[in-house]
């Protein structure tokens, strides 16, 4: 859907400072982009729900964060977002991955497809979806949009 | 694990409160939260992580660490909670954070469900295995008044494992306030 370059001069263009990854085949080829722009670190973590509260921290530390991961991860993320999202009201923008979206060969009757949306739903993350290259503009104002109110949102990439 | 020394949990936090440095953040979970905030009046740079998702103080604090470079941050995390997140401390060292240290009380139980054993591992090994190079371990409240500033003082990311005993009928630990109001003047301490 997008190179690393978009993903990596669009997170660049609004100044997110940390991206904290676990990755999938589509997120996981930006991340040599996202290092390239020299103004942003890649921070591995190892479980999804890590990535949440490694954003608050960075956020209460003062750096823009920004998570980057699959829709499993999200769901695996659960307690995690609760915690940074609805307890300390951290806004954590994340790009979620959406497995499935738009192939549904590989992997036939992917619960991915179930769960997603309602999952983002139930945690009050504000979502766009994207399912078009011709949408890089959504996520960038969708983005600056959430941060403006001060509030948690997700750009959920079609994969 | 079971060791017949053990340090009693709130001298093993007072040891931390006298030696803590005016600029270092400490964040508190859990048990050590409970008692930190009966030692007296808060820090500005406490971060008293209630409510919290159990096991994540080390992520919390990898994250204010690498957001802030300049300062020491000091993570005081149960076993319990440590165990729900050990992959947190790989992470630590792949983020090769210096100015991060990961405090361990291990009192073998979930103290406040009603001192279930936790399964337990061996800590310290954990940590060696995730690459920390600075390791530290202490069983009685003398050692670790004599070692726990150079403990800190190590370059990090830094481990220290303290045994300490449960605190029989140990509870939650009550919210000191309302988070947002918390996390600003947290915010605002630390652009001091």
């Amino acid at each position: 859907m997008f190179s690393g370059d978009q993903i990596a001069s669009l997170l660049s263009e609004v100044g997110v400072t940390h991206v904290i990854t676990v990755p999938d085949s589509t997120i996981g080829r930006w991340e040599p982009a996202i290092e390239r722009t020299g103004r942003i670190r890649l921070v591995r973590v190892c479980r999804e729900g890590e990535a949440w509260q490694v954003a608050a921290g960075l956020y209460l530390g003062g750096a823009t964060p920004l998570v980057m991961i699959q829709c499993t991860g999200l769901f695996e993320s659960g307690d995690a977002i609760r915690n940074a999202l609805h307890d300390w009201k951290v806004p954590v923008f994340s790009i979620v991955g959406y497995r499935s979206y738009l192939d549904q060969a590989k992997l036939p009757g992917d619960t991915c497809l179930v769960f997603t949306e309602p999952i983002l739903d139930a945690w009050k993350i504000d979502y766009r979806l994207i399912t078009s290259p011709s949408e890089l503009h959504v996520i960038r104002d969708h983005l600056l949009s959430c941060r403006n109110a001060g509030k948690a949102g997700a750009a959920l990439i079609a994969e | 694990m079971a060791t017949a020394s053990r340090i009693p949990l709130v001298s093993a936090l007072e040891t931390l409160w006298r030696i803590r440095r005016d600029d270092e953040v400490v964040i508190t979970t859990m048990g050590s939260a409970r008692e930190w905030m009966t030692l007296g009046e808060p820090h500005a740079l406490d971060l008293i992580l209630v409510p919290s998702a159990m096991g994540h103080g080390t992520s919390i604090g990898l994250g204010l660490a690498l957001a802030q470079p300049g300062k020491r941050v000091i993570v005081c995390s149960g076993d319990g909670s440590l165990l729900m997140n050990l992959g947190s401390l790989a992470s630590i060292v792949a983020a090769n954070v210096p100015n991060l240290v990961v405090i361990v009380f291990d009192n073998g139980v979930y103290e406040v469900t009603g001192q279930q054993p936790t399964a337990s591992a061996d800590f310290c090994g954990v940590a060696r295995a995730c690459g920390f190079e600075s390791v530290h371990a202490f069983s009685d409240a003398t050692s670790w008044a004599d070692g726990a500033r150079s403990a800190l003082d190590a370059k990090g990311p830094t481990f220290v494992c303290l045994n300490v005993e449960p605190v029989i009928g140990g509870t939650a630990p009550h919210s000191p306030g309302p988070t947002a109001a918390r996390a600003k003047r947290f915010i605002e301490a630390l652009r001091r």
